[in-house]
Parts: structure tokens; sequence; C-alpha cells
């Protein structure tokens, strides 16, 4: 951060290079602000003011009657609760399938640090691989696997689901981390008498809370979003509230009234978003440390 | 142990799986698998299937633009962040939000920005310019181009943060070096930083290459495809098949077709990855 600036001259001059460069960071802001401004404004319109048909004007009487219509009262199809349930749901899928896919995926990432063979590397590959498979090619066996345990469409199936889904992607993370925590700490550990679990409970993990709070926030941004394995997995009774906001939105009923629509976008988009603004340097340290290493 | 059977179910999902869904691809299933064994039918069927072609054309389309479009908007992003900026968090945090917003509310908001009615159109119509059209949304040639834009919105944050760390992990003396030769500045980036960022490149174009073959939710939340089949993807064509149409085999085929090209893609990256560190 402290270092001088390299080749600050330019054909402009440095003035109106400094100039042209906030010009571009401001309408890269405004272009990235746009569509989400756009539709918290609109959500706050009265239907009246949504007829005008003005997407840019400022609500003139601001109102929450749009967001409470989306949040409890809004159709999905038949059933007319709004996003509330959808709301619940998803905690409910999310915050299971998060915790079991992070704390397994750092098992898993530490043995696979630990085991130094060329098996190892060969693993390390199938492991890669699977990130990047596309989920069509599982989706019909996943099913098929899933009926067989009487899983399929159901609250545990689903969890399920996204923590084998999710398996590669945090075993990855956490491997990349484990190999660089000295071989001495798990090596006195097991001098001690301690086996591989147990060294891995009270001497590992505790040594990684960074990377733990980065993977979990990580997994609970890809569950919360989610759609397609909601939507095939979890059954009417479960489904997630990515899916239940498409259902408000493609209702016949519902396309009349944009603001109650554009109202259940910005309710289904708030968890994430928050976490998103309360942990930014953990996301953004996830994010380079998946990508870069990976 | 527990981790042996962790690594079983993982094996046993995923490759199982990919095993058992190459079978039935090369079968006439259609509601129920059926283990008759057809050959390659399924494959001929596909590729000679109008719709397959059309999602495969618009996938590389999309991709193309998608990809170098980010790539190229992403790495302006963090080299002008890089500049010593003021409130570099700030933009930092503005650039990088629409990732943490999910491809479902993203295709949505774009879809009502982009409106020809109420949106963008239906406003600067209503400002006085009566003739001003811009409606790629409805519009089946340029629907495609919609998507690219929503795309280009939701990742670009993400290469920006990744070029970024790339630039700032830079040696300080290249840049001295840099400077005492009076390299203007943008040939500095495109003919010395940027090719010794080589591994940071080839791995943001593999996560955006993942993000084109599994697209899926921004097209179902955008444009569903439409107008027509204009915007039609693979992996919607087999989801569509597997489920709506319930065509087993064609879906399966589909699906292996969209797995061979992914590995196809990887292949030279996986390559140099592992000869990098064995």
């Amino acid at each position: 951060m402290t270092r001088s600036l390299p080749g600050e001259r330019s054909v402009f001059g440095p003035r109106a290079a400094r100039l042209g460069l906030y010009a571009f960071l401001f309408a890269s802001a405004a272009f990235f602000l746009l569509p989400l401004l756009l539709v918290i404004s609109n959500s706050l319109k009265p239907m009246e003011e949504i007829r005008q048909g003005n997407l840019l004007a400022l609500p003139v009487k601001p109102t929450f009657d749009a967001w409470l219509t989306a949040w409890k009262s809004a159709c999905t199809g038949l059933e007319c609760g709004g996003v509330r349930p959808g709301l619940w749901n998803s905690i409910k899928i999310t915050v299971p399938a998060v915790v079991i896919s992070t704390l397994a995926g750092a098992l898993n990432g530490y043995a696979l640090a630990q085991w130094k063979s060329r098996h190892a590397n060969l693993i390390m590959l199938l492991v890669m691989v699977g990130l990047f498979i596309p989920y069509q090619a599982m989706l019909y066996p996943t099913v098929k696997i899933l009926s067989s345990l009487s899983l399929f469409r159901t609250y545990s199936g689903i969890i399920l689901v996204h923590v084998v889904y999710g398996l590669p992607y945090t075993t990855l993370l956490f491997r990349n981390f484990y190999v660089g925590v000295p071989e001495e700490i798990s090596r006195a550990a097991r001098m001690e008498g301690a086996s591989f679990l147990r060294t891995f409970r009270s001497v590992i993990l505790p040594l990684s809370t960074n990377i733990l709070v980065v993977v979990a926030i990580l997994q609970f941004t890809g569950i919360w979003n989610d759609y397609l394995l909601g939507l095939i997995f979890a059954g009417n009774d479960n489904l997630p509230m990515t899916v239940q906001l498409t259902n408000i939105v493609n209702n016949a009923r519902g396309s009349a009234s944009p603001n109650v629509n554009m109202a259940a976008a910005v309710i289904t988009a708030i968890p994430t978003l928050i976490v998103y603004f309360l942990s930014g340097r953990y996301f953004v340290r996830g994010i380079a440390a998946g990508a870069v290493k990976g | 142990m527990t981790v042996v059977f962790f690594f079983g179910i993982v094996a046993v999902f995923f490759y199982g799986s990919i095993v058992w869904t190459g079978y039935m691809s090369l079968t006439r299933s259609t509601l129920m698998p059926n283990y008759n064994f057809v050959g390659f039918d399924q494959y001929i069927k596909l590729f000679t299937n109008h719709r397959w072609l059309v999602s495969c054309l618009n996938m590389v389309i999309f991709g193309v633009l998608y990809i170098v479009g980010t790539l190229a908007f992403g790495t302006l992003l963090a080299v002008f962040a890089d500049r010593r900026i003021r409130a570099e968090s700030l933009f930092r945090t503005i650039f990088l939000y629409p990732l943490a917003v999910s491809l479902i509310v993203t295709g949505l908001s774009w879809r009502w920005v982009l409106d020809p009615v109420n949106g963008l159109q239906g406003l600067v119509r209503g400002m006085g310019w009566e003739n001003f059209t811009f409606d790629w949304l409805t519009d089946p040639d340029r629907a495609i181009y919609t998507l690219v834009i929503a795309g280009i919105w939701h990742s670009a944050g993400l290469i920006m943060v990744i070029i970024l760390a790339g630039l700032r992990g830079v040696d300080e003396d290249l840049w001295k070096a840099i400077r005492m030769e009076g390299i203007p500045l943008w040939r500095a980036y495109l003919q010395v930083i940027f090719p010794g960022m080589r591994p940071v490149v080839a791995s943001c174009v593999v996560l955006l290459m993942s993000d084109v073959i599994r697209g899926y939710d921004l097209v179902i939340a955008m444009t569903k495809g439409g107008p027509g089949i204009a915007t039609e993807m693979p992996a919607k064509f087999a989801v569509d098949y597997y489920f709506a149409r319930v065509n087993l085999g064609l879906a399966s085929a589909a699906s292996i077709a969209m797995l061979v090209l992914s590995l196809l893609l990887l292949a030279p990256y996986f390559y140099s990855e592992f000869r990098r560190r064995t």
C-alpha cells in the first residue's frame, strides 16, 4: 500500500488522467448500483406511481405496502403466503448444510494435506475435477439414490445434496490452507499419542478459525442463492426463497404488481447482502484463496 | 476412517453418477430407466436436434462475450483501483456486492431494468426521445446480449478482486525498473505485468468458463430461454428434458456432452497446474 505510484506521467498529464480515472470509477459504480437502487426504489412505490411508468422517479409517497404483501400474502401459485415460508425454509436448509459441509471439508482437507503419497495427487485431481462437473451429469442418479433412501424431496435430502455437492469445494479450500500449516504441529500432537481425529479436533480446528469463517461465508452465499437444487430436491414443503420468488414473479396473478415482485426480490437478497457487508474482508479473502490457488 | 467415508460418498455421488448418466445416454430411456443398449442413437438425435444446436451456439456467443467482457471490465477496475485512489474500499465494496446477490435476483432485476415498456426504453421515450429503441430483451437476435450484460454485472467484481490480489503481489523492484526505463504505463501493464500474471488470469478464465457451462439460473430468471428459443442454453436443455419432457436418454446424452466439453476446456489448465506442482 505504501509504494509510490509508478509511471504517473501520461499523455494528458496527471490531472486529466486522474480525472478520467475517477470518471470511470464513478460510471462503473453507477452501473453496479443502478439495478439494485431501481428495484428498491420501485418496491417502495404504491401501485399508482408504478402505473405512471417512470422507473427512475423516486417514490413520492414511499410505502412498505408492497413489502408487506410480498412478505405475507403474495401468491406463489395456489398458495398465497408470500416469501415468509421461503425465508424459514432457506434458513432451515442453509444453516445445517453450511455447518456440515464446512466441518466435513475441514476434516477432508486436513487429511488430504497430511497424506503424502502419489495417490494423494490423484485424489486431489479427482476432487478438483469434481468442482467443474456440470450438475446435469449428476442430477438424475442423485434423484435415484435419494429415492432409494426415501430422501427424495425431503428436508434431509436437500441438506444431503448441498453437503455432498459442496464437499469438493470446501475440501479444496481447506486443503490449500492446511498445506501451509507447519507439519511439526500435527507431528507433536501425534507423538503425544493423540489419534488423527483427536489431533484434528483439539489441535488443528482451533488454529483454523479464520478459514472456517471464510469457507462458511462462501458456502452460505452459495447455498442461500441456489435455485436448481432447491427446485428439484427440496420438495414442496421446503422450497427455498429463490424458488418461491420465481414462483411469485411468474405467477399470472402476481405479474400485475411489479412493486410486490421487486419487494420480494429485495427481501430474498437481503440475507446474503447483510453477510457480505458485515464480512467484506473475509469474503474477499475467501475468493482470493479459492481462486488463485485453486 | 471417517475421511474415507466422506471421500467414498463423494466418489459414489460424483463419479458413480457420471458413469450412470453415461450409461443412460446409450439407452432409449424416457420416463423410467431402460437398460437396453442402443449405441449412440441419442447422440445422433441430440446433434440433429435444432433446439440443442441453437443452445450450443448461444452458449458459445454468450460464453465468449461474457468471458472477454468480464475479464476486460474486471481487469480495468482492478488496475484503476490499484492506482491509490480515494475511498478504495468503498468502490471495491460497490463493485463486488453483485456476487453476493443470487443469479435469480440478478436476472429478475435486469429483466425489469431492460423491460421495453416499463424499463429504460420507456423511460427515455418518456423524456422526449420518442424514437429511442432499446428492446434487446424481446428481440430474438439481441436477447442473448442482455444475458451478457447481467452476467458481467454479476461477475466483474470477482475478477477485479482476483486480479487486484495478483497486482498487489507484483514485485516492487519490477515497478522500479519500469519507472527507470520510462515505459508508458499502459505498455508496462500489457507487456510486463499481465504476462507475469498468466496463472492468475488462467484461473479467472476457468472460473468464468464453468459459470458459462453451468449457466441455468440467469436464463431462467431473465428470459426463460425466449423469445422463442433465442436464449436457450445446454444446461437448461438438459434439465428440461430430464424433468418436464421426461426424456432421460436424450437429457443424459446432453449432460455427457456438456461434461466432455468442460473436461476438454479444462484439460490444458489442469495439465499445466499439475506440471507446476510436481
